[in-house]
Formats: structure tokens, sequence, C-alpha cells
């Protein structure tokens, strides 16, 4: 066989590969992916038994231990509609109320479990919460 | 103080937007006085950078907080290693940073090429001023970290206890300098391209470079994942998180280039793989920056509230098109000299070798930006997790520590049976040896882990294998003893031999990382005290509370204003192994709303973790006190009532009290218990890993650098003589 006419095969094939490689990897990220949504999103189109990926903010005075489990609810970060959040695992350490949470929740009645561990917390580190003075810029 | 800082700020602006002039019209005009005058504008760029940094520290080291990114994140009461690094911290303070050090490394490279490339390096040295006065302007147009308060607060938010770890002190500037360091020979090899100089001295001027952004980079995502897995209180040091991946995804293509190059430079091979290659670097850590400012994803560590999206995706967008532009327009120009002659030699392995990082780069990539993707395309924001990261990325990691094996190993240009036979009997068996050990040992379970483990085996028997023999006949050839003839051959080849130390760490990195995540045992029971629980064939005795008060007496010397914590006795079988004492501090949150009391532990409550660490495995322990029961929340009630805002001395005795009532009547207490075997092993890899870095960075010895200038010149000498009889 003529060499470029291997080169021809060889980058064909190659290009096969990777596009189905690719084509696989998107295809299952699609299915594996759990939807974003917001408290208020939550309450109009969860169904029951499927995963949701929950972010908001931490409601004032809803956390709650009940034993092994941690109760808190989660607002839209922008709004006022909150989730009962029912939580076991890891609490990470930043986890507090009037923080913003992501955890991964599914519809149970009207509560709302997490998968165990799920929970993760904004580094509150890197907020600007600069009191409310007056500032000038050079 | 303020406006000092603000007017070197300006200045330095002013000096990028001249630099940039001077450098494209000095080439463009052939005027060698002013590419001079460009490239000393980035030392003076240097220079007034420093200036406004060394401002902004000392603001931070005095607490003057009439600058309002002092009294964001620092505080009196945070101790002063602490405030130090507090400048890094916000996001303005953060640019100031990047752009300092990038200021930095773009003077130091010009400096080191000065009087070479000519052209390259004058257009190097706009494109690098480019960069760094983007991101002046950023500092002074959107986030000026000289911005102040009047009046200014007496005290200061503090910085947040959770960053209050050594490690995180060191930690953004090494990633800050991997990123800026990607950006140098991004610079060049534009700089190439547009000059049509594509010949091998840019890659040899920048190659250092490249090295010590993936060496620097590599050590900020290492030393990231030591802070996670000892400060956040969760055991793990890796989340894929959108944040942590962003800096993994440049460091995964600057080790392709890192390898791709030597292709290039023995065989002429791969150029516009290798020039893609740099470019895709550098904007890849434009991208991990961006992630971080723009907020665009959630993440844990994503500045908040961040809205510098758009000019990131502007700057971004620029790099795209433009690398696009000059590797399509300049083909012609990087076709290769030679052409792969077999698939058993090291130049192939290499290529299957950059096929795997890139095409592992690419799943996280992807996996990190599905929820834009999954909006762009579907209008619902989805994300994946974990798992979908670890379907791809583990048979991947297998295939290239395979190929981290065989690399080292199999000749350039084609492998003969015997070399093969030669190289590869050893290694081999001791893959074959470890497998047959793991299944006498009843470690079936898991076979990717089993799978890593023989790999892993491969690499290291090979490694040794080459020491060994270099070590013998170099031993023979000088009469030295072994040792030192091993140490001379590693210092007279260190590009070469550091590099196979790399390839050991990763070994030992990675079985760390696979028996530490197949063979875990976590649990998180809520003990009372004398109770126990059982994890891992250890029993872990909850002994007795601990309890300590105000930031003298606190053991961290993290300024915490109380510690409640355990005492755990950790034994096997009935026989002692470990006494632990995790403890959670509390922080001033300086917020009086929370009243006179409350506010002395209304900060930011971390954990300090404690371990029983050995090679073989670490017993990790967490521990979150319960302070919401009714007792407690009574005292803190009635302090807040009583106690005057003015005195935070009496407060304190306050939680004394509140202290003493935890050691009498302690509630039930959640703990975090995990046993990890082997993990260790992933620092101890990290560490030979970034070891091996530095002897491969580092220039040789003089001698040697001798010989090669010796070569370089009878070689010069011969080609003019060739040419002349010619």
């Amino acid at each position: 066989m003529s060499h470029p006419r291997k080169r021809t095969i060889r980058l064909i094939v190659a290009l096969t590969a990777a596009v189905t490689l690719a084509g696989a990897l998107m295809y299952t990220s699609f299915s594996a992916a759990d939807p974003a949504f917001t408290p208020s999103q939550l309450l109009y189109e969860a169904v029951p038994g499927r995963s949701y990926q929950l972010t908001g903010t931490v409601v004032a005075h809803s956390v709650k231990r009940e034993g092994a489990v941690l109760a808190f609810s989660v607002r839209d970060r922008a709004g006022e509609a909150s989730v009962p959040v029912r939580y076991t695992g890891t609490v990470p350490d930043p986890f507090k109320e009037g923080r913003e949470v992501i955890v991964t929740v599914q519809k149970s009645g009207d509560r709302y479990v997490a998968e165990p561990n799920s929970l993760i917390t904004k580094c509150p580190s890197k907020y600007k919460t600069a009191p409310p003075k007056e500032k000038h810029v050079y | 103080m303020p406006s000092l800082g603000f007017a070197s700020m300006i200045v330095a602006l002013v000096v990028c937007v001249y630099g940039i002039g001077a450098s494209i019209y000095g080439v463009r005009a052939d005027e060698d006085r002013w590419i001079t005058s460009g490239r000393r504008a980035v030392y003076g760029l240097a220079l007034t950078l420093l200036t406004a940094f060394i401002v902004l520290e000392i603001a931070f080291i005095t607490n003057d907080y009439t600058f309002s990114t002092v009294a964001d994140t620092s505080s009196a009461t945070t101790p002063l290693l602490y405030r130090m690094g507090a400048v890094w911290s916000s996001q303005e303070g953060s640019l100031l940073l990047w752009a300092l050090l990038s200021s930095l490394w773009s003077s130091l490279v010009l400096f080191l090429v000065k009087g070479r490339m000519r052209e390259v390096s004058a257009y190097a040295t706009a494109i690098l001023l480019a960069f760094d006065g983007f991101f002046v302007a950023l500092a002074v147009f959107y986030a000026n970290p000289f911005e102040t308060l009047s009046p200014a607060p007496v005290e200061g938010a503090g910085l947040d206890p959770l960053l209050r770890f050594p490690t995180m002190m060191i930690h953004p500037p090494m990633v800050y300098s991997g990123y800026t360091l990607c950006i140098v020979p991004f610079a060049f090899g534009a700089g190439a391209l547009i000059a049509r100089k594509v010949n091998m001295e840019w890659i040899r001027s920048t190659r250092r470079f490249a090295l010590a952004s993936w060496l620097f980079l590599g050590g900020g995502i290492m030393l990231g994942a030591l802070w996670s897995y000892s400060e956040l209180g969760w055991g793990g040091y890796w989340g894929w998180d959108p944040v942590e991946n962003a800096a993994l995804l440049p460091w995964l293509t600057g080790t392709a280039f890192i390898h791709s190059l030597m292709i290039q430079e023995k065989r002429g091979m791969l150029k516009v793989w290798n020039s893609s290659l740099v470019l895709a670097t550098g904007t890849l850590a434009i991208m991990g920056t961006f992630l971080v400012r723009s907020g665009v994803l959630d993440s844990i560590h994503a500045f908040g509230g961040a809205t510098l999206g758009v000019p990131f995706v502007i700057l971004i967008g620029a790099m795209i098109v433009g690398s696009i532009y000059l590797v399509v327009s300049r083909r012609s120009l990087l076709r290769s000299e030679h052409k792969l002659d077999s698939m058993f030699s090291r130049e192939a392995v290499f290529l299957l070798n950059n096929l795997a990082l890139v095409g592992l780069c690419f799943v996280i990539f992807w996996g990190t930006w599905f929820p834009l993707i999954s909006k762009a395309l579907t209008g619902q924001q989805a994300s994946v997790g974990p798992p979908w990261f670890g379907r791809y990325t583990v048979p991947l990691a297998l295939i290239l520590v395979l190929l981290s094996a065989v690399g080292p190993l199999i000749a350039w240009r084609r492998s003969s049976a015997r070399n093969l036979m030669r190289n590869f009997t050893l290694p081999l068996l001791g893959a074959v040896l470890t497998a047959i050990v793991l299944v006498a040992l009843g470690v079936t379970g898991k076979p990717p882990a089993v799978a890593m483990f023989c790999l892993c085996a491969l690499v290291i028997v090979g490694v040794v294998q080459e020491l060994w023999r270099g070590a013998r006949v170099r031993s023979a050839a000088t009469g030295q003893m072994l040792p030192r003839a091993l140490v001379g051959l590693v210092s007279r080849n260190r590009r070469r031999y550091g590099g196979y130390l790399v390839h050991l760490g990763v070994a030992i990195l990675f079985i760390g990382v696979a028996a530490s995540s197949s063979y875990q045992h976590g649990l998180e029971p809520r003990l009372t005290v004398g109770k126990s629980a059982k994890i891992g064939g250890y029993e872990v005795k909850y002994v007795k509370p601990t309890a300590s008060v105000t930031p003298e007496q606190d053991s961290t010397h993290t300024g915490s204003t109380l510690d409640l914590g355990a005492v755990l006795r950790v034994s096997r079988g009935g026989r002692y192994v470990a006494t632990l004492r995790p403890t959670e501090s509390y922080y001033d949150s300086g917020e009086e709303s929370q009243g006179s009391v409350g506010h002395l532990i209304g900060g930011q409550p971390v954990s300090h973790i404690a371990m029983s660490s050995t090679l073989a495995r670490n017993i990790w322990s967490a521990v979150e006190p319960d302070i919401s029961t009714t007792r407690f929340e009574r005292i803190i009630e009635v302090g807040n009532k009583t106690i005057p805002i003015t005195k935070p001395e009496d407060g304190m005795i306050v939680l004394a009290y509140l202290a003493r009532e935890y050691l009498k009547h302690t509630p039930p207490t959640a703990f975090n218990l995990k046993v990890q075997p082997l993990l260790n092993w992933v620092w101890i890899g990290a560490l030979i890993i970034f070891g091996g870095g530095l002897i491969a960075i580092s220039p040789p010895p003089r001698s040697v650098t001798r010989r090669v200038r010796a070569r370089a010149a009878r070689r010069t000498v011969a080609a003019e003589r060739d040419l002349v009889s010619a």
C-alpha cells in the first residue's frame, strides 16, 4: 500500500475512534447528569425517584439536629421560596445558616431527602461582606 | 498610602500600554532601541507592581482598615502569618498578586533571552505585557485593592478561619505562579509563529519555564489537596470541584507538552502538535483563572458575586481565535522533519501518552463545563458527579501509568526484540509477582485498584532497574562506590533521571490513591462519653470531652476563642493503637447583632482533625460538638443580655462557664471516622514528583554545560567549514 494512502487510512481510523469516544462521553454525561434546580424550580418540577442538584441559601433558624439527621431549609438566592431537606453524612465546616449550599436531593412526600455526603458549601472566605459604609476610590 | 498604591497601579497600566507599543513598533520598524525599551518596560512594570503589593502588604500587617480589602479579610485577632497571607484571599488582592507574579516571571525570561531571538522576544514581550495589562486593568477598573473606607472600622472582619492553615499561605502563590508561568511559553510560542521563526530556540529558551509551570501548578494542586484533607472535615483530598479541575487541565496539557517536546528535540516531529499544546496550555490557564473569578460555575472555592466574566470571555475568545489562526496560517513552517519509524519506539509511546493526557483533559474539561454546556443545549443546567468522572478517568489513569512504565524503557526510533527482552523482563516479573502477592493476601476485590498496583510495580521496577544499571556502569567507569555513582549519574543527567524520579513518584502516588479510595472504611457515629464505635477492624472509644477558651489557649494558633473536642482511644483486638484529640474551633465573627457573647463564637467553626498516621494506614477523625442544646443556648442568651458588647473579656468568662458546663454535661457528639490504607503514599509520591521535577529543572553541572557548549561550537565550526568547501 502506498504511503499517502496508509496515512489517510490511519487518520480516518484515528478520527473515527476519537469521534466515537467523544460521542460516548457526551451521551453518558447527559444521561448521568443531575439537573441543577433552585428551590422554586424544585417545588414545581420535581418528581419522586429522580435526583436533583439543589442550590440555594440555608434559611435562618431552620437548622436542627434530629439524631443522625441534619434538617434544614434551602431558599432561592434571590427569593423566598424554600424547601425542607433532610441530610445525613459529613457536614462541611463552612455549613451555616445564610450560606450558599449545593446538595443532591430526591423528592419524598413533601420533604426532600439528600444523598448522604453530597452536601457542599461555598467557601465564605471569598465573599465580600463589606459593611455598607461610604467607599472612596482614589 | 492607598493613594501611593493606586498611583502605582495607574503607572503600571501606562507602562504596559507603552511597552506593547514600543515592542511592536521596534520589531516592525527594525529599531533595536524600541525593542530594548519594550523589554525594560517589563522590568519597570515588575518594580511598579512590587511597590503596589508592598503597600498592600504593609496595610495588612499594620491593620490599616482604611483599606476596604483589609477590613474585609483581616483583623487584629488574625495571627500575623495569616494576616500576611490574607492579601491574596480577596478578589482584589489576588488580581494584584497575579499581575505581580506574571511581571516577575516575564522579567526573568526576557532577561535570560536578552540579545537572542530578537523578533520572537519582541512579540513575546508585547503579548506578556498585554496579559499583565489585562490584569492590572481589572484591578484598576473592576476590583481595586486600594479602595478605601470612610470612616475606617475599628476592627476588621478577619481572615476566614478555614484559610488559617500553613499550606494555605503557600497554595495560592504556587497555583498563580503555575498559571502565570504557563503564559511564558504561550507568549514565546505565539511570538515565534507571528515572527515565522519556529526553530528550536524558542522552545529551548522557555522549556524550563514550561517545566516550572508544571512544577508549581502540581505543587499548588497537592497543597490544596492536603488542605482539603486536613481542614475541611470530610476526610477526602479530591472532590472533582470545578476550581480543582481548572488547575488540573493546564497541568495535563503541560505534562503532554513536556513529553512531546522531546520528540521535537530529538526527531523534529510533532511541531504542529507542540505549538497547539503550548497555546492550549496558556488558554486553559486563563480559563482556570476565569472560572474562579466569573462565578459562572458553582464551586466551593469561587469568589462569590464575582463580576469579571465579560472581560475574561473576550480575552479567552481572542486567545482561541488567535491561536487557531496562527497554527493554521503557519502550518507549512511546522512540517515534521521525520516520520514515525515504528509503533515499538519511544516516539510512539510518547504520542500515545499525549493522546491519553489530552483525552483525560477533554473528559475533565467536559465534566467541569457541563453545567454551561447542558444549559446551552437543553435550556436546563445539569451537572455530573464524581461517579461520572471516575468512569473515564480511572481507565485513562491506568493507560497513563502503563505508558509511564514503558516510555523510559523502550528505545528511540525502533525497538528490537532483544531490547524489549532486556528492558522489560524484570519489570514484568515485578508486576506479575505483585499480582500473585495480592491474590495470596486476598486483595482481589476492586479490579481497577489491583490493576493499578500491578502497573505501578511495573513502573517502580523499571525505574529502579534503569537507576541501578546506570549507577553500575558509572561505578565501573569511575571506580566510585555505588551510592556515590548513583548521585553522580543523576547529577550529570538531571533532565533524564529527574524525569524517572517523577515517574517513580507518580507510581507511588497512584498506589496511595487506588488503595485509599478503594479500600477505605468510613463511619459517622454519634457517641456519648465512654461509648465505642468499630471501624475497619479498630475500636474507637470516646474517652472524654475537652475544652479550652481564649486565643491564648488555642493549641492550633489560629486565633480561636473556644475549642471543644474529644479524646479518642483507638485499639485493635484489645491492644492500644493510638490516642486521638480532634477539636472544633470557634471564632469571633465581629458581628454585634449576634450579641456580646454570641459573636465571640459566631464566626466560621473549623475542624482540627486528629490522625494516627503510618505508612500502612491513616486513622482519621473529626469531631462536631453539639452546642445547640437548650442548656448551652441559654448560657449564651443570658450572657448576651447581661454582658455589654464593649466588654469582650467578660464575654470570655461566659465562654469559660459554657466550656465547663460542656465538660460536665456533654451531649451526644457526632464524629467522622475513617481508616484509609496507604493514604500517606499520596503525599510521599507528590514529594518525590516535586523533587524529581526540581532535579529536572535545575541547570546541569558546569563541566557538562562546558562539554555541551564545546560540542555545539564544534558542530558550528564543522558546518561553516562544509559551507565554505561547498
